[in-house]
């Protein structure tokens, strides 16, 4: 038999080339000739543009064109609203997009009103220097809040208030929880701004061919092909002419899928225009502005329980912070609202958000997309109701987790992709008890935190859970070929940045075809070898594209059969693959090679039967009636320097649900990633602006990432509940690490400072704002 | 004024005539080719465009190309043999997954060889203060620890 390969924590195919600097990453792409472009961004946050001179620009050495929108003619236009709103009753939608160079008004710093093409990205970067602009600086918006008042400064004249859209949902009847309520408590918690800060800022090369009437793009995407339709679109070119290519991408998180940026848009624009090809490579500062960001919401919410802990209700009002434009439709603030029901049965619920533009930089996923406001708004009001009732924090989430025979369960609301919010499969006990008994839970409290508080340490204990919605839709296709050296070559529309595509769908395509993992060579992310998909987002690649894989493998396999019995004159269920060759079971002497068989499958003489298909090859396609519900537990040991307020987190463990594993290792490896996110938008990162939406901290000096002296060890194990919604029973992983450590940190720091009943209700926090938090604490009149 | 420079690149020997604003990283990357050299942050925070500067490690985002002049670089390049033949320390972190994108590796490696010819059996203390100069957004380090410690210990098995 051949090794299972699926399953199996395999080293990565890709890994040799990323080690050794022979990757291809967008900036390493050098054409001749090439042209550089620099981008003149707006230092103020809200302004109208009186006149913008770029007369002196024109004229420095080496500067081949600058541009302004006006220059752009009727290619100027708002990009397109990546997704409308979902089916919901009453909702209101106010949709503003952002455009290619700001005409008339500034409304973020950042936004880009100039660009300049030079010989050089020095030459390019003198220039700006050169470009006036005469501005008459206005009131911000900033506070969420204050956007809503009747006086607020208006982001969008237009529309007459600030209001993006307001949107409510329901499940059954929150008045009625309220009145049947032992208690009812009433909390307002805050999240504020981070950045994803992928190592790699975003980049693009744009490479008009006269002769060949070809724009070739490479470009720091994670959807490729939606960049290729669009542009095409765009510049009157049909699809066949774009070709977009994602390469090597170092590091997504969210913010590298955004249709369009404007650079997207310029670069192809201006490669056309001046027949050539142009190069534009984000600077770290510009990373801080032009690139979007997430995460600032305030939630007004109130849960209803019984006095034995079971929840009655939840009432959720939030205004969610959409930045200066809305490319991204609702989808974050609807990942909120459907996330924070989380793995409980939460028989009555009333959420309604508002979300609000702002004069801040755009907003549009980051990992995590929204669920961290969720699950942090759940946990923190259970475990404040855990509190008054005297309950275990984890006795009261145990209470009321859905069975497991309750699913497919549905939370009555509508979910991202417009489907119903319907958890397709879940067994939450199992993976609580497995995290109590690794963090050695009982003990802990029992014995270790009484003997350490004694001596004077400050420790604490907490224990979470999330619920995740993975694996959206549309869909995902995928084409597999054997090729006549026996190898086979595999093709997706997906891009990768980092996750690991070239193994583990080689993994899957294994498991049907029966040749070893380095012999699978994956393309992923390039428009001329896969015309259809939609992109690497919302944790869907192993569910959405794995399952067209497997799909295509499948289809492949059944080929190899039919015409390996014919060839060994054998049955095909008397024959198996094994090794990169089809034999008669048991009988090796009677087989015959993949490469033999793909040179069959495509004769260059002679005749064949009417209506045979060339090679052994086949394209399929995969798409989910809905996602897939993945879920998790996060528990913590946390140690505060009681002078510093720095933290030591002593312990951190993971017990991760996503169906069935197909790589172990990149599993792993995408969980560790994801806390290490989570813990520095837990406790390090946050982006300041002041008020005029200036950010005061736009550089790694002073936007603390998190290094490896700041992230423990992880423990991590896993339950596997296969989803019933796809044939290899996949759930997604790779925002799941990142979800839900705020509200782990929030209950591990009451924890460590319950005697003076210590309440956190907002992330990101730091040394400092900790201190503040328990100094308020301790001079707080007892309840 | 441009200036005319030589030296000496994973141990090839290179001679061009620059801008003194040049910086090493573009140097590297744009003049010679050699773009496994990845630029972060340009200011000498995230560590991924570290190379080795007369063995010792910098960051060519903080350098410009004119101070290397008459001295000898080392880059991931001319770490190892290439992909079919890597170094101890690639293979290190090759079998514990101790990369994710790969886009702060190089810049990773490069911090490493002269730390472990220093220290070639570092405490997990020791390689967590290491690291902590260079940023990864991938991996949470934790497998890049244990790349290191598995490095080390085929370093030393090959030193022998």
């Amino acid at each position: 038999m051949t090794t299972r390969q699926f399953g199996q924590p395999l080293k990565r195919n890709e890994d040799p080339r990323l080690l050794t600097g022979r990757a291809l990453f967008t900036d390493d792409v050098q054409l001749p000739g090439m042209l550089h472009v620099a981008f003149w961004r707006s230092d103020l946050a809200h302004a109208l543009i009186r006149s913008v001179d770029v007369e002196s620009a024109r004229k420095r050495p080496g500067v081949v064109a600058v541009y302004t929108a006006e220059d752009l003619g009727d290619f100027w236009q708002p990009g397109p609203l990546l997704l409308p709103p979902p089916p919901v009753e009453k909702l209101e939608f106010y949709p503003r997009t952002q455009v290619p160079l700001a005409k008339g008004m500034v409304r973020h710093a950042g936004e880009a009103v100039a660009m300049v093409v030079a010989e050089s990205r020095y030459l390019a970067e003198d220039a700006l220097d050169e470009v006036l602009v005469d501005y008459e600086p206005l009131e911000a918006v900033v506070d969420l809040e204050a956007a809503l008042h009747d006086d607020a400064p208006l982001v969008h004249e237009d529309l007459g208030s600030n209001v993006n859209a307001r949107v409510t949902q329901t499940k059954g009847d929150w008045a009625a929880a309220e009145s049947e309520a032992d208690l009812i408590i009433r909390r307002r918690f805050h999240y504020d701004r981070g950045t994803a800060a992928a190592m790699e800022n975003r980049g693009i090369v744009s490479s008009w061919d006269e002769r060949s009437q070809r724009l070739t793009v490479w470009d720091t995407t994670q959807a490729p092909i939606a960049i290729r339709n669009g542009l095409a679109a765009m510049l009157g070119l049909s699809e066949h002419q774009v070709r977009v290519i994602a390469p090597f991408i170092g590091g997504g998180f969210g913010p590298k899928i955004m249709m369009f940026y404007p650079e997207e848009v310029l670069l192809a624009w201006g490669a056309l225009k001046l027949n050539c090809s142009l190069k534009w490579i984000e600077d770290r500062e510009e990373n801080f502005y032009a690139t979007t960001q997430e995460r600032g919401q305030m939630h007004d919410a109130a849960i209803a329980l019984k006095s034995d802990g079971t929840v009655l209700g939840v009432k959720d009002v939030f205004l969610h912070d959409a930045g200066a434009y809305a490319p991204y439709g609702l989808t974050l603030p609807i990942n909120s609202q459907c996330t924070l029901l989380g793995p409980y049965v939460v028989p009555n619920y009333h959420s309604e958000f508002t979300s609000v533009f702002t004069n801040k930089p755009i907003v549009t996923p980051y990992r995590g997309a929204g669920r961290q406001h969720g699950v942090f708004v759940m946990e923190r009001l259970l475990d404040a109701a855990a509190r008054r009732l005297s309950l275990d924090p984890a006795e009261i989430r145990r209470k009321n987790f859905i069975p497991p025979e309750e699913f497919p369960f549905s939370n009555e609301i509508i979910y991202q992709d417009f489907a119903p919010l319907v958890y397709d499969s879940g067994n939450y006990e199992p993976a609580l008890d497995r995290a109590l008994e690794l963090i050695d839970y009982e003990r802990f409290k029992r014995e270790e935190q009484p003997r350490r508080e004694a001596a004077g340490e400050r420790v604490g204990i907490a224990v979470v859970n999330y619920i995740e919605g993975t694996g959206i839709g549309p869909y995902e296709g995928a084409r597999v070929t054997v090729e006549a050296s026996g190898k086979v070559s595999v093709a997706t529309g997906v891009g990768t940045q980092g996750q690991g595509h070239y193994t583990s769908f080689a993994q899957v395509v294994a498991e049907q075809i029966g040749v070893d993992v380095s012999d699978i060579h994956v393309v992923t992310g390039d428009t001329d070898l896969f015309y259809w998909g939609a992109g690497t987002f919302a944790s869907r690649g192993a569910v959405v594209a794995g399952n067209a894989m497997h799909a295509a493998a499948t289809k492949v396999r059944g080929k190899i059969l039919k015409l390996a019995g014919e060839k060994l004159e054998a049955a095909e269920e008397d024959l198996e693959l094994i090794e990169g060759r089809v034999q008669v079971k048991g009988v090796p002497q009677t087989s015959i090679s993949l490469g033999e068989l793909a040179a069959e499958a495509n004769p260059m003489r002679g005749a064949v039967q009417p209506g045979t298909e060339p090679g052994l090859e086949a394209t399929e396609y995969f798409g989910p009636e809905r996602g897939a519900t993945a879920s998790g537990v996060h528990a913590m040991i946390l140690r505060v320097d009681p002078d510093t307020f720095l933290l030591e987190i002593e312990r951190y463990v993971v017990v991760h649900d996503c169906g069935t594993v197909i790589n172990p290792l990149i599993l792993e490896g995408q969980i560790q990633g994801g806390v290490a996110q989570g813990i520095g938008n837990a406790f390090y990162e946050q982006l300041h602006f002041d008020e005029n939406g200036a950010l005061r901290n736009a550089s790694l000096m002073d936007y603390l990432l998190p290094t490896a002296s700041d992230i423990p060890n992880i423990v991590s194990d896993h339950v596997e509940t296969p989803s019933p919604l796809n044939p290899l029973g996949v759930k997604g992983a790779g925002e799941a690490g990142a979800i839900p450590v705020g509200a782990l940190f929030a209950q591990a720091l009451d924890d460590a400072y319950r005697d003076i009943e210590l309440e956190v209700r907002e992330i990101p926090l730091s040394p400092n704002r900790l201190f503040e938090l328990v100094g308020e604490a301790l001079t707080r009149e007892p309840a | 004024m441009n200036q005319t420079i030589e030296l000496i690149v994973n141990g090839k020997q290179y001679r061009r005539t620059v801008e003194p604003r040049l910086l090493l990283c573009d140097f590297l990357r744009n003049e010679l080719g050699l773009t496994g050299t990845h630029v972060g942050c340009e200011h000498g925070v995230c560590g991924a465009c570290t190379v080795l500067l007369d063995r010792e490690a910098v960051r060519s985002c903080l350098l410009f190309a004119v101070q290397a002049n008459g001295r000898e670089i080392a880059t991931v390049e001319g770490l190892g043999e290439g992909p079919q033949q890597m170094h101890a320390l690639q293979h290190g972190f090759w079998e514990t997954h101790g990369l994710q994108c790969g886009y702060c590796t190089p810049g990773i490696l490069m911090s490493l060889v002269p730390f472990l010819e220093e220290n070639p059996n570092p405490t997990e203390e020791e390689i967590r203060d290491l690291l902590s100069g260079n940023i990864c957004r991938c991996t949470g380090y934790q497998k890049i620890v244990e790349s290191v410690q598995l490095g080390a210990r085929l370093l030393r098995e090959t030193s022998k």
